[in-house]
Order: C-alpha cells, then sequence, then structure tokens
C-alpha cells in the first residue's frame, strides 16, 4: 500500500485541483492543474486528448511532480505537499480505459462528471481520455501550508533503500 | 494577445495585474535530480518593472541558473457538484539571487473569457494529431467513438426534422380541410420528406467540411456550426458520402412511389427541385448559402416545395391556399437558419462563406428578422382578408410575442454564441409554435366542417 505521510493523503482524498508539472519539449517546467484522484497507492491524473500535450510531454520524460497548494481546492485544509514521482500514460483505449479505471474516483470529487457523461454527444473528444498514473517516490509536506519552514521530506521505502 | 485566451505570449502588465488577483504562486523547476519540483509560496507583482517579487521558500532556494514556471490557479468549488470559475496563468522565465522573478513568456485561460466548449474546439486540432501518433504508436487504428444511436443523431442533425414534420404536416392538413386525405400517403410523404431532409443535412456537412467552413468555426453550438462528425473523425467524408447517398436513395424510392401512386408528375418535378435546392445550397458550382441565397433556398424548400408536395400528394394538384400557408412556413423556416448563421458568421466569413450576418450590420440583420417574421405572419392576416384561409389559422399570429422575444434577444446576445443558444432555441419554438397553431387551426375547420349540418 501506500507510503505517503497521512496528512498529505488526507490533502489528496479532498483536492478537487493540483498543479501537476511536467518536464516540456525545452526541458522547462509546464505545470497544468488538474483534478487529483487517489487510490490509497497510486495517484491517477486524466487528461482529454483535447488538451493531450502534457501527455505528448510526460511519454518523453516521465518525471513529474504534483502540488497541492490551495486551501480553497482542499476543504479548507491549508496544508501543503508537493509529491514528485514517475508517470505513466495509460492510453490503449481512450474511449473506454478512464471510465473502468477512475470513473468511480472521479465521481467521488465531481458528481456533476455523470451529467456531463450523459451529454457525450456534445462534446465527444472530451471523453476520448488518457489516465495519467503516478507512483510517488517523494513528498515534501508543509504544515499550515507554511512554506517559509523547512518541509518534512519523505521518500518511498524502495527509493530510500536504493 | 491577453491571457484571457490560450496562446503562449510575451507577458504584458496586463498579465501581471491578472496575476496579483491569486492569493499565492506555485514556482516550479526541474531539479538537479531531473525531477520537477514545485513549491508554493506569497508574492508581490511589480507591473512596472514587469517582475514578480517572491517570497523564498525556505530551504529550498529558488535556482536562478535555470528557467522557472510561475502559476497562479483558481477554482471555485461547489460542494456535492465539482467546482467552476476555473482559471489560471503561468508565466516563464528566470529569477534573480533575491528571488526576483522575470517573466518571458505566458499563457493561461479564464472560463469566464474562454469559454470551455471555445476551449475544447480550438483544442481539436491537438485530439487529431495526438490520436494521429497514438495509433503510429501503438500500429492500429485509435479513433474518437460515439454510439451508434448518438452517431447517427450527430450525422444527421436529427433534431433538427421538425423544420420537416411542419410543413409535411400543414400540407397534409389543408389537403384534408379540401376533403383528400390517404394515411399511408401522408405517412410516406413524412418519412420521405424525412429522409430528403436528412441526406441534405449530411451533403451540407460533406461540403461545409471540404470547404473549412466548419473548421474555421470554434464556436459551435447544438444549433449552428454543423455535425463537425469529420472534424471530430468520428466519421470520414466517404462514410459521410455514402450516409448522404444512402438516405437521397430511400428518399427516391419513396417519392417515386409516390409519384406512381398519385401519377402526378407535378410531385416529381416538386420533388426533383426540392433535391436540387438542398444540395445547390452548398454545393458547388452554386454553393447558394456561400452567395447570400441560403435563407431563400431554404424558405423555398421547406415552404413550397415541402408544404406543396404534400399538398399536392394528397390532392394531385396545386392550389393557392396551401402557397399561402407554405410562404409562412418558408419565411419561418429560413428564420431558423438566418439566426443560427450569427455565432457562425467569423468562421463562415474566413471560409468565404458570406451569409446574410456576414455580409450585413447586427442593427440590419436584428432588423431584418423581425421585419420577415411579421411578414410571415402578416401573410397568414392577408390569406384570411382575401377568403384564402379560413379565420382559424389568425390564431398563429399569437406567434408575434415569441417573434419579438427573439428580436430581442438578438439584440442582448448577438455577440455571445452560448448566450445566444437561448434565443436560438427560442426562435425555433416559434415556428414549432406557429406551425402547431396552423395545425390546431385547420383541424379546428376540419371538425366545425364535419359538425356543421
Amino acid at each position: 500500500m501506500g507510503w505517503l505521510p497521512d496528512p498529505v493523503e488526507a490533502l489528496l482524498e479532498v483536492a478537487l485541483v493540483g498543479e501537476l508539472t511536467v518536464i516540456g519539449r525545452d526541458g522547462r517546467p509546464i505545470t497544468h492543474p488538474l483534478i487529483p484522484l487517489y487510490d490509497g497507492e497510486k495517484i491517477y491524473l486524466h487528461s482529454s486528448t483535447l488538451f493531450s500535450k502534457k501527455l505528448e510531454h510526460i511519454k518523453r520524460d516521465p518525471h513529474v511532480a504534483l502540488a497541492l497548494t490551495d486551501p480553497v481546492a482542499m476543504k479548507g485544509n491549508p496544508d501543503r505537499a508537493t509529491i514528485g514521482g514517475t508517470a505513466r500514460v495509460i492510453e490503449d483505449d481512450p474511449h473506454t480505459d478512464w471510465e473502468r479505471l477512475i470513473l468511480g474516483l472521479w465521481r467521488k470529487k465531481e458528481p456533476a462528471i455523470d451529467d456531463f457523461l450523459k451529454a457525450r454527444v456534445a462534446l465527444p473528444l472530451f471523453f476520448e481520455r488518457a489516465v495519467i498514473e503516478i507512483t510517488p517516490e517523494r513528498c515534501l509536506y508543509w504544515a499550515d501550508g507554511r512554506t517559509d519552514r523547512a518541509p518534512v521530506a519523505t521518500n518511498a521505502p524502495r527509493a530510500e533503500a536504493a | 494577445m491577453r491571457s484571457g485566451s490560450v496562446p503562449v505570449h510575451e507577458p504584458t502588465a496586463v498579465d501581471l495585474d491578472r496575476l496579483a488577483t491569486y492569493p499565492h504562486v506555485v514556482v516550479s523547476w526541474i531539479d538537479d535530480d531531473g525531477y520537477p519540483t514545485s513549491v508554493a509560496t506569497s508574492f508581490e507583482t511589480e507591473a512596472t518593472a514587469g517582475a514578480v517579487a517572491l517570497a523564498a521558500p525556505a530551504e529550498l532556494p529558488i535556482p536562478t541558473d535555470r528557467e522557472l514556471s510561475v502559476m497562479g490557479s483558481h477554482i471555485r468549488p461547489q460542494p456535492g457538484i465539482g467546482y467552476d470559475e476555473r482559471r489560471y496563468l503561468q508565466l516563464w522565465g528566470r529569477a534573480t539571487a533575491d528571488a526576483t522573478f522575470t517573466p518571458t513568456q505566458a499563457w493561461g485561460w479564464d472560463e469566464t473569457e474562454v469559454l470551455f466548449f471555445e476551449y475544447s474546439e480550438r483544442s481539436v486540432p491537438q485530439s487529431r494529431r495526438y490520436l494521429a501518433a497514438l495509433s503510429r504508436e501503438k500500429g492500429r487504428t485509435i479513433r474518437p467513438r460515439l454510439s451508434l444511436f448518438w452517431l447517427a443523431l450527430r450525422t444527421t442533425r436529427l433534431p433538427f426534422l421538425t423544420a420537416t414534420a411542419v410543413p409535411v404536416l400543414l400540407g397534409i392538413a389543408v389537403a384534408a380541410s379540401h376533403g383528400a386525405f390517404t394515411w399511408w400517403t401522408a405517412l410516406l410523404t413524412l418519412i420521405g420528406g424525412s429522409f430528403a431532409h436528412l441526406a441534405i443535412n449530411v451533403t451540407n456537412a460533406i461540403f461545409d467540411t471540404l470547404s473549412g467552413a466548419d473548421d474555421a468555426n470554434t464556436t459551435p453550438t447544438m444549433f449552428s456550426g454543423g455535425s463537425r462528425v469529420v472534424i471530430y473523425d468520428l466519421l470520414t467524408i466517404r462514410g459521410l458520402t455514402w450516409v448522404a447517398l444512402g438516405l437521397f436513395g430511400a428518399a427516391a424510392v419513396i417519392g417515386l412511389l409516390l409519384v406512381a401512386v398519385t401519377g402526378s408528375m407535378t410531385l416529381l418535378w416538386i420533388g426533383v427541385a426540392g433535391i436540387f435546392v438542398g444540395v445547390a445550397y452548398t454545393a458547388p458550382p452554386l454553393k447558394l448559402v456561400y452567395r447570400g441565397l441560403g435563407e431563400f433556398a431554404v424558405a423555398l424548400g421547406f415552404g413550397p416545395i415541402m408544404l406543396l408536395g404534400a399538398y399536392v400528394v394528397q390532392t394531385g394538384r396545386l392550389a393557392l391556399e396551401p402557397l399561402v400557408v407554405s410562404l409562412t412556413i418558408g419565411i419561418l423556416v429560413a428564420l431558423i437558419l438566418f439566426v443560427n448563421e450569427i455565432p457562425d458568421r467569423r468562421g463562415d466569413a474566413a471560409a468565404g462563406k458570406r451569409t446574410l450576418p456576414v455580409r450585413f450590420s447586427p442593427m440590419a440583420v436584428q432588423t431584418g428578422y423581425l421585419v420577415a417574421a411579421v411578414v410571415a405572419l402578416a401573410l397568414i392576416a392577408v390569406g384570411v382578408g382575401v377568403g384564402l384561409l379560413p379565420w382559424p389559422t389568425l390564431i398563429a399570429l399569437l406567434g408575434l410575442p415569441l417573434a419579438y422575444r427573439v428580436y430581442g434577444g438578438l439584440k442582448v446576445n448577438y455577440d455571445s454564441p452560448y448566450t445566444l443558444m437561448a434565443v436560438m432555441g427560442r426562435n425555433v419554438n416559434l415556428t414549432l409554435a406557429v406551425g402547431g397553431l396552423l395545425l390546431v387551426a385547420y383541424v379546428a375547420t376540419l371538425v366545425w366542417s364535419a359538425l356543421r349540418p
């Protein structure tokens, strides 16, 4: 199961938006606000093929960071965290894979998604999606969001052993 | 280019003013291990200096030897639903040792300025590129999909069939009031007319796609912007062509059957004229809608051709009364096109599709709408006045307030494709309401004739 500190897992459970940073073609960071989902071990994000440049970046360089920073998007929880890890793009069938893998988790955070799905005909490409699966490897945690204080750094057990 | 729009651009003072509205920023860079690192921090913008003073995070020094991303992001949570009011602004640049960040590039999105639907439409080419690359990577074709039902509905623009049902049913009703009615030819007329209408819709989609008119339109709505099935790669032009041919074939079989049953060459010529006008609407060389003649073609097709055709199937002859009714309905259906062209006008202009809203000023279009709607309804009053139409048809004049509401809606929402949707819906309802009221009037006339001693 997961190794992320409890307060960070608590943030992931409620976060409506996190900032995913990927490495662009020219090697610079590119950040995308996305809704993060968490199954207790891996973090899942997802992207329509309409907005798929981030997927191309991840396939070129899978190193990513997910920042959880906005208390408004986390039910008022003021804590902050940045999770670094390696991402994998799941895209064998962009029409159905994501429904099987993450629709349940997505629905919990954004129940309105079911209404959008019923209107799939109106915006068919929005529902052609790939899943970004992040294996967390390291984590920085700031209690009360105080980034003027040193973060608590934690690494994944295997990464620590390595 | 302002940050309310999507493309990457050189940052301006406007961007820094926008950044200042965010409570914090997320600063990101690529660390020495090759991983992105992000940290939230407070900041102050210095718009005149074109810089951002970042508060230095503890024990996580902001590097000065590499590019940084600085992002402000905002949502408004909607408990039990999700969230809205999405906006973000991302700046790239470098920082100095005192954590002063100077941006050199920016991009962002604010859904109050570029609505999500438009943002999505602008991104369709990216989806196509991505799926094409994925297909190459996987060694098999990966395309977007829709269920057969929804694909058929979207491809044929099935909901627009009301524009056929109204004139066909009215033609049958006028014929019935003249003592001519056969249920199965009436049913075949409705089915055949529907096939012809759907075939023409698909044909128009083919030519609007080939001309680039649909591609140039980044603000389609449920009423406008075409079926987009080729643009979305849900079907190919070849597939659409087969659909159109199948529908034309079905319409032709039913039409020829009705000609054979009625023995009316008039009906044959009406059918030929209908197909000709429908195809010439977008197809070269005539491309009527590209020349500002689309409304005329639609008025002819959904007025005299559909309504008189249905009348001729029942009676075997032409008459003045159904012609007057057909002019009213033809004008109203043409006004559906006229209003639906308003949100498409920029894309249409870019593709050389010189529709009336492309050619005329907003005021001329709005006034033109009101005048045409009043003329359409006045024709009924004139028809009753000269004794051509039964007096109960005057009930159709109840549509006037609705026409005026559409006119009012056009004045307020002319430049907003998405708020215009409600007005476009109201305008469709005007045709349905007037058509329905005329139908009621003819049924009442029939009942009155049956009960009269």
